[in-house]
């Protein structure tokens, strides 16, 4: 920090140049900087506690819905019956050790002109700086037919928990020979390899435990991420696994919850187990800050992640616009790292940093087959963007010895990732 | 400055005043994304190293060799590859100095 304000100065200025509602002295000598961060996942508790570290002077609290957080990463296993729900799960207790003010209510709405968040117990937080990170939302107008009440019946299991359950429950349930249809939406998404990997790990248990029955993934892209090395590993151990892309008439344009069909440009389908990943959008909490565009996301400067649309809110995780960097948990917790520096900077008046982001996302075709897909990032022309020259998938013609060691270092990047932002 | 931004810094200025609490420095581009898989802390069951208190040019060595493909890898090599000299030296210097 340069001591670049004398006392004096900051008096000076203070009193005549500021707005009324900073003008109690005595108050303003007391205050450190406050941040507001809405969400505790893996974008929102990454930043929180990122930004303790840069500077233990800040006021952070950390406002999340439920005491209980579960990953998303690593759940298809659980659906798959290859690992159970606890392991999935964490709590706060380490984060507010940590020294932040860990707050359990909902974030109900924001006013950007008054710095203040209200929250679902009548609370009202003041910030300096508000971070935004709530995951997604369903769009819950976005599929015809498809409605909360209809996921508890054809789950979307794309926020970890009782829906994860659900969907196991129902695979259990089936008898040998049925039919599972997994819809997968078109592009941006939360987890773009995450319907492909939950296909394979489905395969797997209906192979091991239900070889009569069948698999079908009406997707509405023709590409996909890792699309070569799905297909490859899908060719070669799961013949009942059957992917039909957009151009064959994979999109879903409708369901029917008792029918329980899938309707699609060129027909309809039915399902013994339908997983119906629906389209979706910013957690509702970024609409109401003001902060999404008409695509439902929310655009950001990829250096310090504040919003375009409202200075002094930042949004980080699956709700940004983080141009070539995907929607997962291992972005979110790179670029709230990132943001904590940002956000530390602006608070002390120094400008901050260029970043650089990596992200790796690890996908498994069966518990002991992983492959990979790496970017390098960093903002170009206001877009994070991909360095040349870096990342791309794993090779596709690897031993099966990579394969099972990328297995590993995924089951490793899970305990890693988790213990930093949690543990 | 807007007022808000500079009522911020202000009342940083003043907390050295009333808490002897530091910052820390802030890392290198592109050195934060590594502890995704590297561990920051101790006790954690992964086959992946910590870099925390290596020599530095022992990380760079392998950072460039990565880079090069002299050195067969699962994933090092896509990301070595985003990396210059220089920020290879940069986070090589930093992690050598956290414990
Ligand atoms: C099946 C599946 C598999 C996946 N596998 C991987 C993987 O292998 N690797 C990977 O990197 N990523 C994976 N992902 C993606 C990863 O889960 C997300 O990218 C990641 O969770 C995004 O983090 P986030 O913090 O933005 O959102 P979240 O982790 O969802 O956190 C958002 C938090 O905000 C809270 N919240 C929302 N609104 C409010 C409010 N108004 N007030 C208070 N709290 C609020 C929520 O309760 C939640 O805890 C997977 C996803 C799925 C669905
Ligand atoms: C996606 C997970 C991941 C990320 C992110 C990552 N690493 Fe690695 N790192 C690995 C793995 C796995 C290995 C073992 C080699 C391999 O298979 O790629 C490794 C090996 C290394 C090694 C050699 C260690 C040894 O003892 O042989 C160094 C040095 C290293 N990484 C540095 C870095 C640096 C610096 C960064 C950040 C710029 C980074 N890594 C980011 C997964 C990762």
């Amino acid at each position: 920090m340069t001591p670049k304000h004398s006392r004096r100065n900051f008096l000076k200025l203070t009193v005549g140049g500021a707005s009324a509602s900073l003008l109690p002295l005595p108050a303003i000598a007391q205050a450190a900087p406050r941040v507001v961060v809405v969400g505790g996942g893996f974008a929102g508790a990454s930043t929180a506690r990122a930004l303790r570290k840069a500077d233990p002077r800040i006021a952070i609290t950390l406002v999340e819905t439920s005491r209980i957080f579960t990953a998303c990463p690593f759940s298809n296993g659980v659906i798959a019956g290859l690992r159970e729900l606890p392991a999935q799960q964490f709590g706060y207790e380490r984060i507010s050790a940590g020294g932040i003010a860990v707050v359990f209510a909902s974030a109900t709405g924001v006013e950007p002109q008054k710095k203040t968040v209200a929250l679902s117990t009548g609370q009202r937080l003041d910030y300096d700086r508000l971070v935004v990170a709530p995951g997604i939302d369903i769009r819950w107008d976005g599929l015809p037919g498809y409605d909360e009440a209809v996921a508890e019946q054809m789950p979307h299991a794309w926020k970890a928990g009782e829906q994860t359950l659900l969907l196991r429950r129902q695979l259990e349930a089936m008898s040998d020979g049925g039919t599972v249809i997994i819809s997968a939406p078109a592009n941006p998404f939360r987890c773009p390899p995450g319907p492909y990997e939950r296909a394979s790990l489905i395969a797997y248990y209906l192979k091991t435990t239900k070889p009569r029955s069948k698999l079908i993934v009406l997707d509405a892209k023709d590409q996909f991420s890792k699309q070569r090395l799905f297909q490859n590993a899908w060719a070669e151990l799961y013949p009942n696994l059957e992917w039909v892309g957009l151009s064959k008439g994979g999109k879903v344009t409708s369901v029917d919850v008792t029918a329980r069909t899938l309707t699609t440009d060129f027909g309809t389908y039915k399902a013994d187990v339908a997983n119906v990943i629906p389209p979706q959008k910013a957690g509702r909490i970024a609409d109401l800050a003001g902060v999404t565009d008409r695509t439902g996301w929310c655009p950001i400067d990829p250096a310090t992640f504040e919003s375009r649309l409202v200075p002094g809110i930042h949004v980080v995780g699956d709700a940004a616009i983080a141009g070539g960097m995907p929607k997962s948990a291992f972005s979110a917790n790179a670029q709230a790292k990132a943001c904590a520096f940002a956000v530390a900077a602006l608070l002390a008046g120094r400008k901050p940093a260029e970043p650089k982001l990596i992200n790796t996302c690890y996908s498994l075709v069966a518990p002991d087959y992983g492959i990979t897909v790496a970017g390098v990032y960093r903002p170009v022309n206001g877009m994070l963007t991909d360095v040349e020259g870096a990342g791309g998938v794993s090779p596709t013609d690897a031993p099966h010895s990579t394969r099972a060691l990328e297995a590993k270092f995924a089951d490793g990047w899970f305990k890693t990732i988790t213990n930093e932002v949690f543990g | 400055m807007n007022a808000p931004r500079f009522f911020a810094a202000a009342a940083f200025l003043l907390a050295p005043m009333i808490g002897a609490m530091a910052a820390a420095p802030e890392s290198p581009a592109g050195a934060s994304s590594c502890s995704g898989c590297h561990p920051a802390n101790t006790g954690i069951d992964t086959p992946i190293p910590r870099l925390n208190g290596r020599n530095a040019a022992e990380i760079s060595e392998q950072m460039k060799t990565f880079r090069a493909g002299q050195r067969s890898a699962t994933v090092m090599g896509r990301i070595a590859k985003g990396f210059s000299d220089d920020e290879i030296e940069a986070i090589a210097a930093w992690y050598a100095e956290q414990r």
